[in-house]
């Protein structure tokens, strides 16, 4: 019969659409059961609907749920400072200059002043500035920085009526703490954090045979 | 219904019930921040963003945009999603030029809002706010789906806070359409004509940049 | 290595007298000079077998004052390549073109004339395609600076350690990116019309269907805003009622300067910037890049990056197959549904590109020797979930819901038919070369990474239409999940990098080409480095590009209508067709 390729067709869209039904039937009994927090604005069930298991309505409700984002994504670039007990800031930026060396349309900017006492360079950035109308979002400065001192964030709600006044951000705005850094990246902190500390075994071991 | 215009505005109370009561510019803005509909304007990779915004996992028909409509005529919101170039901007101001009035320009992601990482090209101009007037700026290269809702959001916001009385298009004089660039040996504005019949000497172009700055 | 020397030892032995082996460090081929470039390409067609033309590119020496135009060539029975080049002076570049020979040169030859300057001779519409007529100057020429030009190589000096944050546009006059020559005034200047471009098109004698009544051609642009979601691509017809006549493509809309910012960039630097070519294909693109400069380099990755390797191009190649079915379908009037079962598979797979590159589009995931980061924990669970479950039952539904639909059958059984012979001899590359008969596919004709281990076929369709495309297209979706399978059972543990992880690579000095089968085509890099950081010459062999050879031919006799499907059984992204 002439026609019945598009009425299969037809077919699929008509599954797809009582399936939506089902699946909210299905969440919504689950609900009232106790075994699940319902279909919408709860994160397990986020997890479920985005999944490779997804069924039915495969959107997610932005502003009120948000799909986290993996451990991996990179927005834009943060400095890292470590903050001891009274609250004291150490950058750990020490204006080496490899990232603003390695970024590919270079967008970086780093002013590295000299100590006036002794001469030599303070490891420490007097001005750090980043152009994020220029920044691509690649990730290469956080990857070669030999300090661990720039990572990249997580934050993409960054939308704005003005960038003449605020799309070069500087370092205030750029440096947040390393406990900001575990919360979104804990993986690689850990990994990090325990290379730091071997090194530092390491160093001490050497220091006593010495 | 805020307090101030129930205090405001004397109801009868046998009509208390069957009464509401807003401001026109609270009705004006609802209306048209539910109903922004953005042009079908995808230059590059953002414009694939806005494409998966504009499906099935993201969806922003929830906030009444899902009527991309191609032409200029009949929608509010122009996305610049993707890298301006010289090439390419006449036709862009033009089309700014024909939408119609209340109209709204985003420019999405870091090419559009200021060159991005092609800023250096020859071919490329650095941000479409060279050109004509942009509302709202969504960085990130390119940026998430979510990052451009968040950006849709910002447009609503606006909208929300502009007033029957002072909007642009309900002012007494002509709106003027924006100038369109030239092709030339290389891209100029109709407006710079002065500027480039008589280029400042180098030390005169660092002065003028330093008296502007 | 030794395929490539035995190649150039085959070509200066197989034309004695004519050709002359390039002697060069680390350079194959050989060279033959300009007169003679045309018998030499026409014998090495018709008696050698060479009938694929693939790469056409213009390289400026400037220290040795020479303008070069190589050539790269296969057999579309497979194998290597044959590298040919012809080496003019600089102060007037004058080469012959080959687009008798090879049609599929038209395009690139066109290209080096904007770009580069290298006039051809004989070409039939030596015109510029990537910039505007009236613009000044080749751009890609090693002594053309733009406004903006900072310094000759990145990293830029004045970054660091003072780097004072500036704007670039306020440092210029007029706040642009704009190069004028002297005295230039605009108000007498008069402006170069496209009349080139419109004298061009054929047009249909009046009444000459055999109509009884006097019709008229009227001349329309499709594009650069339009509603095809192909990008800003911009096609000049020639139509008669409804019926086109004669269909020229104009591109450059979106040409980002990618090559001349390539020169600039060091090698590691570029690859973000591929990323950006072919945007759907992000992975596909690095891999090429990668390949190119692992050859120069002479390093191979470790087992278990070659397995991550195929693992992220098949999955692009599925991702970018449901996208270009899905738009195919809006193209021919269905709109959205298909975009949109179509897109919410693919964002299950992006969410993999996310967890692993930690960008969905924009991966910038391989390195010279292996890969940036290995995969996190759960990931490869998550591609075996997507490729054992739910991939193969979404590819069937997805061909349930369409392959039999009678509209779509109407509409692309026998529309824009390319043949076999034509397919070859306009370089097509990828589905549209399959499609049309040629069973060439760069996994099988000249396997690289480790593709030669994996059971899997090549989808073959004979009538070249944009039905045949299409099916195509879902033939190659089941064989990916096939090669995928495969991969995610037999990847081994181990590194994922060759060496240590560098920002500053060292790569020696020479050429290569390094060509993978994206999924819109052959996508070829060809580099030149001279041992410094940055490359001397970065050229992308764009598979979009050169498929766009074939458009006009392919449109011609059909409606309006059926334009827009051909162009989206193309399959174009102008990320890559402007570079």
């Amino acid at each position: 019969m002439y026609g019945l390729g598009i009425i299969r067709g037809l077919g699929v869209t008509l599954k797809h659409f009582v399936a939506t039904y089902v699946d909210d039937l299905r969440w919504f009994f689950g609900r009232i059961s106790g075994a699940s927090g319902g279909r919408y604005y709860n994160a397990d069930s986020l997890t479920v609907r985005q999944g490779s298991q997804a069924r039915g309505i495969f959107t997610v409700q932005y502003p009120e749920e948000k799909l986290p984002v993996p451990e991996e994504f990179r927005f834009l670039p943060f400095l890292v400072y470590d903050e001891d007990a009274e609250g004291n800031r150490q950058d750990r930026c020490t204006s080496c200059g490899i990232c603003a060396k390695v970024c590919p349309p270079q967008c970086i900017w780093i002013v590295r002043s000299n100590d006036p006492n002794t001469g030599r360079p303070i490891p420490e950035p007097t001005e750090f500035y980043i152009d994020i109308d220029i920044c691509m979002n690649c990730g290469l400065c956080a990857e070669f920085c030999p300090f661990d001192a720039i990572k990249m964030d997580h934050d993409y709600e960054l939308a704005s009526f003005d960038r003449m006044e605020r799309h070069i951000h500087n370092k205030e705005r750029l440096s947040k703490s390393a406990a900001y850094y575990a919360s979104i990246r804990p993986v690689n902190y850990a990994r990090e954090e325990a290379a730091r500390a071997a090194k530092e075994a390491a160093k001490s071991a050497k220091a006593e045979t010495a | 219904m805020p307090d101030e215009l129930e205090k405001g505005i004397p109801i009868p109370p046998e009509l208390l019930n069957t009464v509401a009561v807003t401001t026109l510019d609270k009705v004006y803005g609802w209306s048209r921040r539910n109903s922004v509909w953005p042009m079908m304007f995808g230059l590059a990779c953002c414009g694939i963003e806005m494409i998966a915004t504009a499906t099935s996992r993201y969806d922003f028909s929830r906030f009444g945009m899902e009527v991309m409509r191609p032409s200029p005529r009949q929608s509010d919101l122009m996305i610049v999603s993707g890298t301006v170039t010289k090439k390419m901007v006449p036709q862009i101001v033009r089309l700014y030029n024909q939408m119609p009035e209340p109209k709204y320009v985003m420019a999405m992601g870091a090419c559009a809002s200021g060159g991005g990482p092609f800023k250096e090209g020859y071919n490329v101009v650095s941000g479409i706010d060279k050109y004509i007037p942009v509302d709202v700026y969504v960085p990130g290269c390119p940026p998430t789906p979510q990052a451009l809702l968040h950006g849709l959001m910002k447009v609503q916001e606006k909208i929300d806070g502009e007033s029957v009385r002072t909007v642009r298009w309900y002012r007494p004089e002509l709106s003027e359409a924006r100038p369109i660039p030239v092709l030339g040996p290389d891209i100029f504005d109709p407006r710079d004509v002065e500027t480039l019949k008589n280029p400042p000497s180098p030390p005169e172009a660092a002065e003028a940049e330093a008296v502007s700055s | 290595m030794t395929e490539a020397t035995q190649t150039s030892t085959d070509l200066a032995d197989l034309f004695p007298g004519v050709a002359t082996r390039d002697e060069r460090p680390g350079y194959t081929g050989a060279i033959v000079p300009a007169d003679q470039l045309i018998d030499f390409a026409r014998t090495l067609r018709d008696t050698h077998g060479y009938d694929y033309l693939s790469s056409v590119t213009g390289v400026d020496y400037l220290p040795e004052d020479k303008m070069e135009v190589v050539y790269h060539a296969f057999r579309s029975a497979g194998g290597p390549a044959a590298v040919f080049r012809t080496q003019v002076s600089r102060a007037d570049p004058v080469v012959p073109s080959l687009v008798p020979i090879y049609p599929g040169a038209d395009l690139q030859e066109r290209e080096a004339w904007d770009l580069l300057g290298i006039r051809f001779a004989g070409h039939p519409d030596l015109r510029r395609i990537l910039m505007w007529e009236g613009f000044a100057g080749h751009p890609l020429r090693k002594d053309w600076q733009e406004t903006y030009y900072e310094e000759d190589g990145k990293p830029y000096k004045n970054r660091w350690p003072d780097g004072q944050v500036y704007r670039i546009e306020d440092k210029q006059p007029v706040g642009q990116n704009a190069t004028f020559p002297e005295a230039f005034d605009p108000e007498r200047w008069i402006p170069e019309t496209e009349t080139a471009l419109y004298a061009g098109l054929a047009r249909g004698g009046n009444g000459g269907n055999g109509h009884a009544i006097d019709t008229d051609t009227i001349v329309v642009n499709l594009g650069p805003q339009h509603p095809s979601t192909h990008g800003v691509f911009r096609m000049v017809a020639s139509i008669e009622g409804e019926t086109i006549i004669d269909l020229k493509p104009v591109m450059g809309y979106l040409h980002r300067n990618h090559e001349k910012i390539g020169e600039r960039n060091t090698f590691l630097m570029n690859m973000p910037f591929t990323d950006r070519l072919d945007y759907f294909c992000s992975m596909g693109n690095n891999f090429g890049y990668a390949l190119a400069v692992e050859k120069l380099m002479g390093i191979r990755p470790p087992e278990r990056a070659e397995y991550i390797r195929v693992i992220m191009a098949e999955l692009t190649r599925i991702v970018n197959h449901l996208a270009t079915i899905g738009f195919l379908l809006n193209d021919l009037g269905a709109f959205f549904t298909p975009v949109i079962y179509a897109f919410g598979e693919r964002e299950l797979i992006l969410d993999v590109f996310e967890a692993t590159s930690g960008s969905r589009m924009m991966c910038n995931y391989f390195r010279f020797g292996g890969l940036a980061r290995d995969l996190p924990e759960g990931v490869l669970e998550q591609i075996r979930e997507l490729v054992f479950e739910r991939l193969p039952r979404r590819i069937d539904e997805i061909d349930a819901f369409l392959t039999n639909n009678e509209i779509v059958r109407n509409r692309c059984i026998g529309v824009g038919v390319l043949t076999r012979d034509q397919a070859l001899a306009l370089s097509a590359a990828g589905p549209m070369l399959r499609a049309s008969g040629v069973p060439y596919d760069v996994r099988r004709a000249d396997p690289y990474g480790i593709y030669d281990r994996f059971d899997f076929d090549v989808p073959v369709r004979s009538n070249g239409d944009i039905y045949d495309r299409y099916l195509i297209r879902i033939d190659e979706m089941r064989q990916s999940l096939r090669i995928l399978q495969q991969a995610v059972r037999d990847i081994p543990d181990g590194e994922i990098q060759t060496g240590k992880p560098q920002y500053q690579v060292r790569v020696p000095a020479g050429e290569s080409y390094g060509r993978v089968e994206n999924p819109k085509g052959e996508l070829g890099y060809y580099v030149v480095s001279t041992g410094k950081p940055n490359p001397w010459r970065y050229h992308v062999r764009a598979p979009s590009f050169i498929n766009l050879t074939g458009l006009g031919l392919m449109c011609r006799g059909h409606k309006v209508a059926d334009v827009v499907a051909i162009l989206g059984s193309i399959d174009i992204v102008l990320g890559e067709v402007d570079r």
